[in-house]
């Protein structure tokens, strides 16, 4: 049981079960939208997982590629009449060139420069996205038209989840069969020690390039669903903050965990919903929950937690 | 010819504020290796507290522009032995999210407890503006040059005078060197947070008057000073105070000559291309990369 629990291909069986339990609970529509937006936001945070936890490369400048996903589906529904879907199938090809293009040149840094340099990139985009007003909306956002979509004859809300779960479980499929490939063990190597992997033959930049490219193209997707769930995208949804927010769930969970990247996600999708009363002071405790994560479990939460599961199993035999 | 001088004048107003931001980061940077994201906080708290201070409890000015620094540097030095000297152990990944956390922290109890309005503060010289030719200087705006120019030479003057000083650069040369000759190394990246918190919140104070204050400065703040420091570099003193100058003007001349609305993204585009040209800063002889 053990075994099968350490294969790489459990997260996705258990969050794939996990998604059709939830669904036969009695849920409130609100509770429904927030499965559906932590569904969302997972599949950007094991993008993240795969190029921070596995790579080791930070990058503060994902919601470039979230906004450049909606926006896709947004502009091209609205200026050119385009099907959304269609237009998501068109955007994850064009973010992997656009992430290929803007990778091999950045991802040359490392450490600090790296983080700020992605920075600057994600800075750019949501400035162009808040200043095209008449291309974009400009500060207030846009609108997306589209048909409700019915699947199986549910209600358009039930549809998202089931979506949203899909995208989520395929995700977490393709990252585990990725991790237990060639590429997925270059890429470890790379973290544990860029110099040992390139002296073993491993091309440390371009190893690097494709987390980079994949964790692009599963935000930029992430991003897509979110406009055509929410029908709404703002450059806020787009900005420096969601950058960071990414990084952070992604830290908080638990680098090289997809567990973990779940349980991030969670945390900042449902811990705002209990915060509602101090709603002035949200953003000072999310602050302050990543500054007491950071000191208290620096490994994040899951990776923390399955620590503390051996230690305990380990004294108790 | 009036054009440019007047964008000169401008530029080296808000490149004076960059070069203090480039300094403080840079104190910092050096001794411990940390990035510190929440340096713009540091400007955003001097600016915003002693504003309210005045506004709302009207204290003086001096009495205001006092308890301000005190906050800002009590908030620096719990920043560092709260959370990055019980997390040292943590990679430099994980101690610049912290610092991200630190500033979410900052930003969100400003909005809470100062509000979400922009701040003003009183002019520290009765006039307003000076007339030279047909260049107009506002007299704050002299004000922020010199009183920057005077908080980085007494800095310089007290890294390379005094003893407590020789010490930061001492644990910033080597740390483990200078911990072997006695250097109590907590206390001195301490005295840096301490320090850097004040030239923030001093730096604050003084741009408040033309810039205006808002809770949500200190990111953008964060940014650019970083920028004036990777431009300048961070191995020679004057380094980051070039660069923070360049990255004003480069910023005035852009938002007069090109397009004033992208004139944030041109310090960004400068950040890459200092990244992409010369890495180690334009002054750069010798390397100070700490992996």
């Amino acid at each position: 049981m053990r075994n099968k629990l350490a294969s790489p291909y459990a997260p996705p069986v258990i969050i794939a079960a996990s998604i059709v339990l939830i669904s036969c609970l009695p849920l409130t529509n609100f509770q429904v939208r927030m499965a559906t937006l932590l569904f969302i936001f997972s599949t950007v945070v094991l993008g993240k997982n795969l190029l921070m936890g596995y790579a080791g490369q930070i990058s503060l400048g994902h919601g470039a590629f979230f906004g450049l996903g909606a926006y896709t589906v947004a502009i091209g529904a609205a200026r050119y009449g385009l099907s959304p879907w269609l237009l998501t199938a068109m955007s994850l090809p064009a973010a992997g060139v656009i992430a290929w293009i803007i990778g091999r040149p950045i991802l040359k840094l490392r450490g600090y420069h790296l983080a700020m340099a992605t920075l600057a990139f994600g800075s750019i985009f949501a400035m162009v996205l808040t200043n095209a007003v008449h291309i974009t909306g400009g500060p207030d956002g846009m609108a997306l038209d589209m048909a409700a979509v019915r699947l199986f004859g549910m209600t358009p809300r039930w549809s998202w989840y089931w979506i949203c779960g899909g995208v989520l479980v395929l995700a977490m499929y393709l990252l585990a069969s990725l991790l237990d490939s060639p590429t997925g063990r270059e890429m470890r190597a790379i973290h544990d020690s860029e110099i040992a992997a390139g002296v073993l033959g491993i091309d440390v930049a371009q190893a690097k390039l494709r987390a980079f490219v994949i964790s692009a193209v599963f935000t930029t997707l992430a991003g897509c669903c979110f406009v055509m769930f929410d029908r709404y995208i703002t450059p806020q949804s787009a900005g420096i903050l969601r950058s960071i927010e990414f990084v952070t769930m992604t830290v908080v969970g638990g680098l090289g965990s997809a567990i973990g990247s779940i349980i991030g996600a969670a945390i900042f999708v449902v811990l705002p919903q209990f915060l509602t009363v101090f709603h002035e002071y949200e953003q000072a405790i999310l602050g302050l929950i990543l500054v007491i994560i950071m000191v208290l479990l620096p490994k994040g939460i899951a990776p923390s937690l399955a620590g503390w599961l051996r230690s305990r199993r380990a004294s108790s035999c | 010819m009036v054009t440019i001088l007047q964008l000169i004048v401008s530029g080296l107003t808000v490149g004076a504020i960059y070069a203090l931001v480039a300094v403080g980061f840079t104190l910092i940077y050096r001794a411990s290796g940390i990035f510190n994201f929440a340096q713009g906080e540091f400007f955003m708290l001097g600016g915003m507290l002693a504003g309210i201070a005045m506004a709302s409890y009207g204290l003086s000015y001096p009495v205001a522009a006092l308890l301000a620094c005190v906050i800002t540097v009590i908030f620096g030095l719990a920043l560092f032995l709260l959370g990055i000297n019980p997390a040292r152990s943590a990679s430099p990944i994980q101690l610049l999210i912290l610092t991200i956390g630190a500033s979410l922290l900052a930003r969100g109890l400003a909005s809470a407890i100062l509000g979400k309005d922009f701040v003003r503060l009183p002019q520290l010289l009765p006039w307003d503006v000076w007339r030279i030719g047909g260049v107009v200087i506002q007299v704050q705006a002299v004000a922020i040059v010199a009183g920057a120019f005077l908080i980085v030479s007494a800095m310089g003057i007290f890294l390379s005078r005094a003893l407590t000083g020789k010490a930061i650069v001492a644990v910033a040369a080597n740390t483990v060197g200078a911990q072997l000759v006695g250097i109590n190394r907590v206390a001195v990246i301490s005295l840096c947070f301490a320090l850097s918190a004040l030239i923030g919140s001093l730096g604050g104070i003084l741009a408040t008057p033309i810039t205006l204050t808002s809770y949500d400065t200190g990111v953008m703040l964060a940014i650019k000073g970083f920028t004036g420091a990777m431009l300048g570099g961070v191995g020679k003193p004057y380094g980051p105070v070039i660069g923070g100058l360049l990255v004003g003007l480069l910023e005035a001349f852009g938002a007069g000559f090109l397009s004033s609305v992208y004139k944030d993204a041109l310090a960004l585009v400068v950040l890459l291309l200092v990244f992409a040209l010369f890495p180690q800063g334009i002054f750069a002889s010798r390397s100070v990369e700490r992996v």
